[in-house]
């Protein structure tokens, strides 16, 4: 069993597993890792059920210290990894001996990196789910230099040989992301979908595991002074505040809100958008209305 | 053959697109929406609706995590909704001093003396229509038309935990402190009853619960 060590936390290092999906009628936020694909991969790597806790970090990376030997794959956004101060593979499983130091270093690219850990951890669990949640609060606090995090036991079968995909294609300075329109697109202005077509965003430093939020152009309302009452939320929703500003949410988004929402992004775009810097642009590609929802 | 009509709301259920695996349910009232929750429950348990969440709203219902929406989407304005009351177990009694800050504003907003607050707060039983916002909070309903009150201009940046506050159509209680636009007319004896995440429920109050509050002095 035994435990990591946190030597260096960084600006903000989570831990982060599928989340808590099923409890959003009690206000539960989904969590989970922001960038599933890259920490799905990573887990695989290390050797893990896909659902093992791994770490987050938030551009400046994180040093571990090991307790035991452990095998730990660094995925996500692509930094240096080192062993005791030897340069190591990133994207690749770690052989980490008890008592080694892994840093892993700033995001060259990107924003989140996974540690993925043979056995996974096993922090303070809150509603079946290990994941930090910045919103409500739930899961583990955000992990503090001296913390230790115990490790689950090592997996029956050892971590695959599989090379990590290359080139890693989770970032570039420009995201286009496929946003299907609804379900309040008669809430905004005749032009809402061309502007949204033809706009360009950039991510702002206000933004996090809640959201993004973007500048750029403005997203009219048809009338600001008409209120939506509080209605349910989807991770992945483009939800605009009467100041016409949109909002992407992210995993820690909250469960209900009073502000229309213009459309969605999928699974992959949520991925991206997690991995999305400050200054990132953002483009639409509104995908029309489904004929269902015209006929009625 | 003619659609049968949803007995409850009057209107037809609406549903909308929520993302590609989504769909949010307009139903046009909150009776309607409470009804369609319950449907939506039923037919869960039934195992004729497989969705990772289902997330009432106060007009609304959000089914998410739906692996065919389109199928879904195709036959709810068929929907035909019973009236039922859908209330969860016993009614839970919520006792709280009339202490808030807010007291004397909302007396001078309902156009009558600060202690009647009290009187007319405890003489409603409510229900827990849905929750959102942080949990264990849920937004309670009952309160007669004349008593909707305004939110606050300015919003607080905290609100200490076990709060009772009134804002719109609802009342509620702040399960720990966080921001709040709502007016503090009184405070929870035992806020840490709101929320237990160790306990079946989390939450004290989940859709569907009646409540009534209790006048206590410290």
């Amino acid at each position: 069993m035994s435990h990591i060590e946190i030597i260096r936390s960084g600006i903000l290092t989570t831990c982060q597993d599928g989340g808590r999906p099923g409890w959003a009628h009690l206000a539960v936020p989904p969590s989970g890792a922001a960038d599933r694909p890259s920490w799905r991969l990573a887990n695989q790597l290390a050797g893990n059920a896909t659902a093992a806790c791994a770490l987050e970090t938030t551009l400046t990376g994180c040093t571990v210290r090991a307790h035991r030997n452990v095998t730990v794959v660094v995925g996500g956004a692509p930094c240096a990894v080192t062993v005791d101060g030897r340069p190591e593979a990133w994207g690749q499983p770690v052989k980490l001996a008890a008592g080694s130091v892994l840093d892993a270093g700033p995001a060259e690219v990107g924003v989140r990196s996974y540690l993925a850990f043979s056995g996974g951890l096993h922090p303070k669990a809150g509603l079946g789910s290990h994941s930090t949640c910045l919103l409500s609060g739930l899961g583990p606090a955000p992990v503090k230099d001296g913390d230790t995090i115990p490790l689950g036991p090592s997996p029956a079968h050892p971590p695959l040989p599989t090379q990590w995909p290359a080139p890693w294609a989770g970032v570039n300075d420009e995201i286009v992301m496929k946003l299907h329109l609804g379900p309040r697109l008669d809430h905004f202005a005749e032009d809402a979908v061309d502007e949204l077509a033809k706009g360009v965003w950039t991510v702002s430093e206000q933004s996090n595991r809640v959201g993004l939020r973007l500048t750029g152009p403005t997203l009219r309302h048809r009338d600001p002074a008409i209120e939506l009452p509080s209605e349910g939320i989807v991770a992945g929703s483009l939800q605009v505040p009467p100041n016409g500003r949109p909002i992407l949410f992210g995993a820690d988004h909250p469960t209900t809100g009073g502000y229309p929402v213009i459309g969605v992004v999928g699974a992959a775009s949520q991925a991206a958008a997690a991995q999305a810097r400050p200054g990132t642009r953002i483009r639409f590609a509104p995908i029309p209305m489904p004929q269902w929802s015209e006929v009625l | 053959m003619t659609a049968p009509q949803n007995t409850t709301s009057g209107g037809r259920l609406k549903p909308l697109p929520a993302g590609p695996r989504g769909i949010l349910i307009d139903c046009g009232t909150g009776e309607a929406a409470r009804a369609c929750y319950r449907a939506l429950q039923a037919r869960r348990v039934n195992g004729s609706l497989e969705a990772t969440d289902l997330v009432p709203g106060a007009t609304t219902v959000l089914v998410d995590g739906v692996e065919e929406p389109e199928l879904l989407a195709a036959e709810i304005p068929g929907w035909v909704l019973t009236d039922d009351t859908g209330h969860v177990g016993e009614t839970v009694e919520i006792p709280v001093c009339y202490d808030g800050p807010d007291l004397e504003a909302v007396a001078r907003i309902w156009g009558v003396d600060p202690e009647a607050v009290a009187d007319i707060h405890t003489s409603v039983e409510y229900e827990a229509t849905f929750c959102g916002f942080t949990p264990g909070f849920a937004y309670l309903e009952g309160l007669p038309e004349h008593y909707h009150t305004p939110r606050l201009e300015e919003p607080r940046t905290a609100v200490p935990a076990g709060s009772v506050a009134v804002g719109g159509p609802y009342t509620g209680v702040y399960p720990r402190t966080s921001p709040g636009g709502w007016r503090l007319i009184a405070t929870m004896t035992n806020p840490r009853r709101l929320w237990h995440e160790h306990r079946e429920p989390a939450a004290l109050l989940v859709p569907g619960t009646r409540v009534r509050f209790v006048k206590v002095s410290i």
